[in-house]
């Protein structure tokens, strides 16, 4: 197998890591400010709202490379701009896999927001009523309440928005991260083989969407409780 | 808690209005220790809407509301609702107000045992333990034991308001809402749950119903109270107000009911 692969396979593992690590990073910041984006569009606040809206509208219309680009490049100028006219005399690098990941979180924040967004409108309001006549506080009300019968709403979406992120990822190898598909280019352009690499780069992508769905189903089954019809 | 002169429940001319429509206009209502109030009306004249601007399910335009004597301390929004002022005691008056819904409302990714044990624990902070005993023995009263491990999409409709019931008597309730409890029910399914019902009032809860059940309002409750356009029509002792109506919309709609 690894002949195949030229003795390029560990290389090409580690970036298969840094991957699936960058993903559940940028997952987790999507999933925060999703939540947030959701509550926010939900808000009886206007000002909030209006925010909420403007990030979902901006974000989901530009297309990712462009906005990763942005960030990572524009940022940094931005970044040090603002420190060179505060009078200090430092440049400052900014890391590439934290802005990859910020840049895949802000993305994925504004889809994750719809998800949670139509998952919260999906609970009836009797269930929300339900908790707080009985003098439940919004947190109790959330994490008891609305968290698991939103999250049987949100999965299906969530699964799908997780496996566009996964392949998201693969924009970082533009800001010289080394993730599975940079890796796969290196080794690909020095051993004349790039067909043998890139096969190899999709296989790996399909090894983890794969597992990804069985996790997915699995939670589903979980979150599902309490919801298929009556055999009894 | 307080002496028996003081109404548990006591409500002080409530308005209420969507919009323009003015759905309550300064209703005044108690209900002392024991006493089971009943609430009749055609639909629209702002029945449920009283009962849900108690507990703020609602926000009512005016009004006050004293549970015990204690008054629920309101401030004025900018929209002419009222909001309350200290969200910690309108928690603490939603716990002491117990609450039963039309369409059940019982969480549907619980068993009915956990459905009555949820708020014990995580609102009154009782152990689990004693949540669940107390669970147990109250799903044993209301004749559902024996369905306690299934959710709620498992049971049928009288089976879960008969688990809501629960729900709202593991809370020790000062008073009890039921909003017309029976009104999504099979007609063979309404007597289990009037059953329950009237258990409760003979046992001295004290309770607000608003019904249709002319029956339930006449042998169970210490009064009723006709409610017409946003406003108490009539009200008194059930056998006077359901058998010798005053007004010709009362004798109308009880005519159109029966």
């Amino acid at each position: 197998m690894f002949d195949f692969l030229y003795g390029y396979g560990p290389s090409l593992l580690e970036g298969g890591l840094l991957t699936i690590i960058l993903s559940i990073v940028s997952l987790f910041i999507a999933s925060v400010l999703g939540l947030i984006t959701a509550f926010m569009r939900l808000s009886k606040i206007r000002f909030l709202e209006i925010i909420g809206l403007v990030y979902t509208t901006v974000i989901r219309g530009i297309p990712e490379l462009v906005m990763m680009l942005l960030i990572f490049f524009g940022g940094q100028v931005l970044i040090n701009k603002t420190v060179q006219s505060l009078g200090f005399d430092v440049y400052i690098d900014i890391n590439p896999f934290l802005s990859g990941s910020m840049t895949i979180g802000l993305i994925f924040g504004a889809y994750m927001g719809e998800t949670f967004r139509g998952a919260y409108l999906a609970v009836p309001v009797g269930q929300i009523e339900a908790a707080r006549s009985c003098g439940m506080n919004n947190w109790k009300l959330f994490k008891r309440i609305l968290f698991p019968q939103m999250t049987r709403h949100a999965l299906p979406s969530f699964g799908n928005n997780w496996l566009v992120l996964v392949k998201s990822t693969a924009l970082v190898s533009v800001i010289g991260l080394e993730d599975v598909v940079r890796k796969a280019d290196l080794a690909g352009g020095s051993t004349h083989k790039p067909f043998n690499f890139w096969i190899a780069c999709a296989l790996i992508y399909l090894l983890i969407t794969s597992v990804s769905n069985r996790i997915q189903k699995a939670l589903e089954e979980r979150y599902n409780i309490g919801f298929q019809e009556s055999e009894a | 808690m307080s002496d028996s002169n003081t109404p548990v429940l006591a409500v002080n001319s409530l308005s209420k209005s969507f919009g323009n429509l003015e759905v309550l206009k300064n209703i005044s209502l108690q209900a002392r220790q024991g006493e089971v109030v009943s609430i009749i009306g055609s639909s629209g004249s702002g029945k449920s809407t009283f009962l849900r601007c108690l507990n703020f399910l609602e926000s009512p335009n005016k009004g006050e509301i004293r549970l015990n004597g204690e008054l629920l301390k309101t401030q004025l929004k900018k929209n002419g609702e009222l909001a309350p002022k200290d969200k910690v005691q309108l928690e603490k008056f939603r716990s002491h107000m117990g609450m039963v819904f039309q369409n059940f409302n019982l969480w549907s990714h619980m068993t009915a045992l956990d459905n009555v044990i949820e708020a014990q624990v995580q609102v009154l902070k009782r152990s689990k333990k004693e949540a669940h005993e107390k669970s147990c023995s109250l799903l044993e009263k209301v004749g559902v034991f024996e369905r306690k491990d299934f959710f709620p999409s498992q049971l049928s409709g009288g089976q879960q308001q008969r688990v809501a019931i629960a729900r709202a008597l593991a809370m020790d309730p000062d008073v009890i809402l039921f909003d017309e409890p029976t009104s999504a029910l099979d007609p063979e399914l309404v007597g289990e749950v009037l059953k329950v019902m009237r258990n409760l009032a003979e046992e001295g809860r004290t309770m607000l119903v608003v019904t249709h059940e002319i029956g339930f309002a006449k042998e169970a409750s210490s009064s009723v109270a006709f409610f017409h356009q946003g406003v108490i029509e009539e009200q008194g002792k059930p056998q006077e107000v359901l058998n010798n109506p005053r007004s010709g919309i009362l004798k109308n709609f009880l005519s159109t009911i029966m």
